[in-house]
């Protein structure tokens, strides 16, 4: 099942750790919840991006898996900023964020609905936060399936990059109900052996199901 | 590259249960607009397009009371409902064999069954269907899909994206068909939300006008077949020609202040339909009707060269449909392909963007070849489909 395309990295934020091209970089037991855990991240990894506090829950957690993985790759200099996708996928939409909004209608005489909440009721405005940040306008899609279900997220990667309008995708897995968060990111292009721009890794996956699938398994427990 | 053509379709809104329902509706220039008056769903009376419940509950009962479905049919929530009777409808004529194995059946939805998060329909069903995966397992196994469906959930690109899909996985012959069903209901969650955004308009919608301000909601379900089994077609064969999606990297809630990133997209998908602009012969664009979407797509179409192409919303019949938009609309404007006519554009008297575009203002009878679908939404994303006759 290989192909011609590859993972050149990726990241996972999954049970209070972080891994980042098979590098456990952060470990932390300690954190009583996600938004300690999450804020804990981005200071550790120097990350300045003042916008990042507006987020929800599922913006932050998707932006720093994008943003680590983006930092690590030459992909920001090997393709233009239009020929980069971003393809995500979930189990709970944006029902982490939903719920609290409904909050913020459910008393008719204490009723305040927020625009500033109400705009993150939507799961892909996490895609937007990515292209924001990195001026990335490629194709974009944001699916949702039971469970992480890299043959979905495969499909639709591959007959992207095949179609050609973009030449690599951010693609990967950023979920988050109550306290329940995981997250794993993939960048995905085109070996390119022969070319100088690439850069030189010898342990280059190849883009599939197994290796996708694999990858999130090791990062389970 | 195999070709992919429709092989059928309905049309569920306020203007009717199908899609000839609908055509004759949007052929008469019938409004879907009521103004409701109802703080279950808003503390003013706004305009909004709806389908009648108890309408809904007939049709629903005598197409399920039909089917040899276990289910009792208060299983069902409201949009459950539309999706199975819009499906039921669509797939009529079509052989069985559609549930099996060589069909992808994908979802388009932003809030699925967001009303379960309200406690008066949370104790009715199980809670567990706010998760559009299980909204999704009760529509697979209704009908008994053989695969797992995809759903789509971008915001109000959703249902051009959903049909886009369909297309990229039934031109390179990973699927034979799909069915592509995309829909919403108006909720309190959805309406309170964009009225925390100022962006509900007083009166029925009136995308590209001068004294447009601001969008009207509805609620809506569509249902196209895909296939690339040219012999499942009769009659005219119309084919999906080409895709594309962007983002503008701008901001989360507002459009692009240049239209360059929709322009991109629907460049990208005249690219892969092999068709320039003077071969669109129609646009159906997302006009919403706020002041910031409609200028963005008249530049858009502008750096696109589409100017003198003429155009529509069907927003100003029934509202913005959200996760339904792409799907239903695009459908209309198919049927106009088909029927060689054009819709005038409902809420339109005089231009209220900066670029020229040429506005339908009477239905007419036209022929043309290709038409473009535009969409855009919240998180920045565009989308550009190109559908013609083969």
């Amino acid at each position: 099942m290989d192909s011609e395309y590859i993972i050149s990295n990726w990241c996972s934020i999954r049970n209070k750790t972080l891994i980042l091209n098979d590098k456990k970089e952060v470990d932390e037991e300690n954190f009583i919840n996600f938004a300690a855990f999450i804020k804990c991240l981005y200071k550790k990894k120097l990350i300045n991006y003042p916008k990042f506090y507006k987020m929800d829950n599922l913006s932050k957690l998707g932006f720093l898996s994008a943003d680590l993985i983006i930092k690590e790759s030459s992909v920001l200099k090997n393709y233009n900023r239009e020929e980069i996708g971003i393809v995500i996928a979930n189990s709970s939409s944006s029902l982490d964020t939903d719920k609290v909004y409904q909050e913020t209608i459910r008393d008719k005489s204490n009723y305040f609905p927020s625009p500033s909440v109400f705009v993150y009721t939507l799961p892909n405005i996490l895609i937007g936060e990515i292209c924001i940040k990195y001026q990335i306008k490629g194709e974009n899609a944001f699916l949702v399936s039971r469970e992480f279900d890299p043959g979905q997220i495969w499909r639709l990667v591959i007959s992207l990059l095949d179609q050609g309008t973009i030449k690599a995708c951010i693609c990967g897995w950023v979920d988050i109900l109550d306290e329940n968060y995981e997250s794993i990111l993939f960048i995905v292009e085109k070996k390119q052996e022969d070319s100088a721009n690439q850069e030189k890794k010898e342990d280059c996956r190849s883009f599939n199901i197994d290796n996708m699938y694999q990858l999130y398994k090791q990062t389970g427990n | 590259m195999k070709k992919v053509f429709v092989a059928g379709d309905n049309l569920i809104t306020s203007l009717g249960f199908s899609t000839e329902e609908n055509m004759s509706g949007l052929i008469r220039n019938s409004s879907g607009f009521q103004r409701i008056d109802d703080r279950s769903l808003s503390p003013i009376p706004l305009p909004l397009s709806t389908i009648d419940s108890i309408l809904l509950q007939e049709r629903f009962l005598s197409f399920h009371h039909n089917q040899n479905s276990e289910y009792q049919d208060d299983n069902f929530t409201r949009l459950e409902k539309l999706f199975l009777l819009s499906i039921s409808d669509a797939i009529k004529g079509i052989s069985p064999d559609i549930f099996g194995e060589r069909t992808l059946l994908i979802i388009s939805t932003t809030k699925g069954n967001i009303d379960l998060l309200e406690e008066k329909n949370a104790s009715v069903f199980d809670v567990k269907r706010i998760f559009l995966w299980k909204m999704a397992d009760v529509i697979r196994n209704y009908f008994g899909f053989h695969n797992t469906p995809v759903i789509i959930s971008n915001a109000c690109i959703s249902g051009v994206l959903a049909i886009g899909t369909a297309f990229r996985f039934l031109r390179s012959g990973l699927y034979e068909n799909a069915v592509v069903t995309g829909g919403d209901i108006l909720t309190e969650f959805v309406i309170s939300g964009f009225q925390s955004f100022q962006a509900l308009s007083p009166e029925p919608c009136k995308p590209f006008d001068l004294h447009r301000n601001g969008l009207s909601l509805g609620e809506g379900c569509g249902t196209i077949i895909l296939t690339n089994d040219s012999s499942r077609i009769k009659g005219q064969k119309i084919i999906v020609e080409g895709m594309s999606t962007t983002n503008d990297a701008n901001h989360i809630s507002g459009p692009s202040r240049t239209g360059e990133e929709l322009a991109m997209a629907i460049r990208n998908a005249m690219k892969e339909a092999e068709v320039r602009s003077s071969d669109v012969g129609y646009i159906s664009a997302h006009g919403t009707a706020t002041p910031y979407n409609d200028e963005m797509e008249s530049k858009a179409f502008a750096i696109a060269k589409l100017q003198e192409v003429p155009l529509n919303s069907f927003k100003g019949y029934w509202g913005h449909t959200l996760g339904a938009a792409g799907v239903i609309e695009s459908i209309a404007a198919i049927h106009s392909l088909k029927k060689d006519i054009v819709i005038k554009s409902a809420g339109y008297k005089e231009s209220g963007v900066s670029e020229k575009i040429n506005t339908i203002k009477q239905n007419r009878e036209m022929h043309f070849n290709h038409f473009l679908k535009t969409a855009s939404g919240f998180g920045g994303c565009n989308a550009a489909l190109i559908v013609g006759k083969d």
